[in-house]
């Protein structure tokens, strides 16, 4: 097909989605309505388990196997890139050499590494009570390692962060989820349901399963997010192809 | 305009599909697929909104006290994040791949067989 003839029946496609989709937005809720079932029940469902953060219950406590459905997406998404982005044969590996880091940049990022990964940590414990939980607190415990690439360089990084261990935790991670979720039917309840005593509201020890499985999803993230910056890193810093070998891939 | 978000969702959609479509570069592509994917985080935030609402959490709150907006469609859009992020680092590894097997990211370079 010709790139004029791909435009056209890209514009014809675009424009009967546009046109079905408004038709859809019409009879879609008004937006800012007060009409919202879900909601007002997952809200009840919430404080009835004692867990402040509706978003966290709804995630760790009310549709606890969904979350395990993306977490093992995250988890597979992990483990492709690791496969595909692994040093092959026709690549060599250097070592990245030092190069000299502004002294403010150096002062700044050394200070804010600490405080970084005390907010992260703080985020994925109190993923119950406030907005944050193990999705948003991993990302920020992983970024606060690589303030030492940007602080000091990459063989500082390298030395806070054996790949092969944060691979182990990226699965612990996963299997402390499933874990804690086939813990459940030791009691008698299904799969992932909550089965620890709710706690005080409003506390660190409430919502039950819901803290645990929050902390489970912050350690996969954190460790995933580091593996991924690791491999992508490497690419970019330390594998180097060899030039000669240009010619013979199509043979290999 | 009552339906104004619900357009923007929609049309943020199409625009990532018109950048797919016509897309030079993978690089380019991933991230059209990018702007795709935060479509459906504007249309699930605009059907969970409620006029007045605020976070559906009630560590600083008497619940009851104020309307929330919908936390359902806020837990989905969070996972999508996530994902997305995940996602969209997996196709990226794969254009690394085929940049270097093909020494091109052009999509229509890209229609022979290789080794």
């Amino acid at each position: 097909m010709s790139t004029r003839m791909r435009l056209w029946v890209l514009i014809a496609g675009g424009l009967g989605t546009a046109v079905l989709y408004l038709l859809a937005c019409r009879d879609l809720p008004a937006f800012g309505g007060r009409w919202h079932p879900y909601g007002d029940r997952a809200v009840d469902a919430a404080l009835a388990r004692h867990t402040a953060n509706t978003v966290s219950s709804v995630n760790f406590d009310q549709r606890a196997l969904d979350t395990l459905g993306e977490e093992s997406i995250l988890f597979g998404s992990v483990l492709g890139t690791v496969v595909l982005l692994r040093q092959t044969r026709d690549e060599d590996r250097l070592p990245p050499q030092p190069v000299r880091v502004a002294p403010q940049v150096r002062r700044y990022a050394l200070l804010a590494l600490p405080v970084t990964l005390l907010i992260g940590l703080y985020v994925v414990a109190h993923g119950q009570l406030s907005p944050g939980g193990g999705f948003q607190g991993g990302v920020v415990v992983a970024t606060s390692l690589h303030l030492l690439y940007i602080a000091v360089d990459y063989q500082a990084l390298e030395r806070i962060r054996p790949v092969g261990r944060y691979e182990v935790a990226d699965a612990a991670g996963e299997a402390g989820y499933l874990l804690l979720g086939a813990a459940a039917l030791l009691t008698g309840a299904a799969f992932l349901t909550n089965y620890l005593p709710y706690g005080t509201f409003n506390t660190l020890a409430s919502g039950g399963t819901v803290p645990l499985l929050n902390a489970a999803i912050g350690v996969e993230v954190a460790a995933g997010v580091v593996v991924l910056l690791a491999r992508f890193l490497d690419q970019a810093v330390e594998i180097e192809e060899e030039p000669q070998d240009a010619g013979a891939e199509g043979t290999a | 305009m009552n339906v104004l978000p619900y357009v923007l969702a929609g049309w943020l959609f199409l625009i990532g599909c018109y950048g797919l479509a016509t897309s030079r570069n993978l690089i380019h592509a991933v991230g059209c697929l990018a702007v795709c994917q935060a479509s459906t985080y504007v249309l699930l935030l605009a059907i969970g909104y409620r006029k007045g609402g605020t976070a559906p959490v009630f560590s600083d709150i008497a619940p009851g006290s104020r309307p929330v907006v919908d936390p359902v469609v806020q837990a989905l859009t969070l996972t999508d994040i996530v994902i997305g992020a995940t996602v969209t680092a997996l196709l990226l590894s794969l254009v690394i791949q085929i940049a270097k097997r093909h020494r091109t990211v052009d999509p229509d370079e890209l229609s022979e067989l290789r080794g």
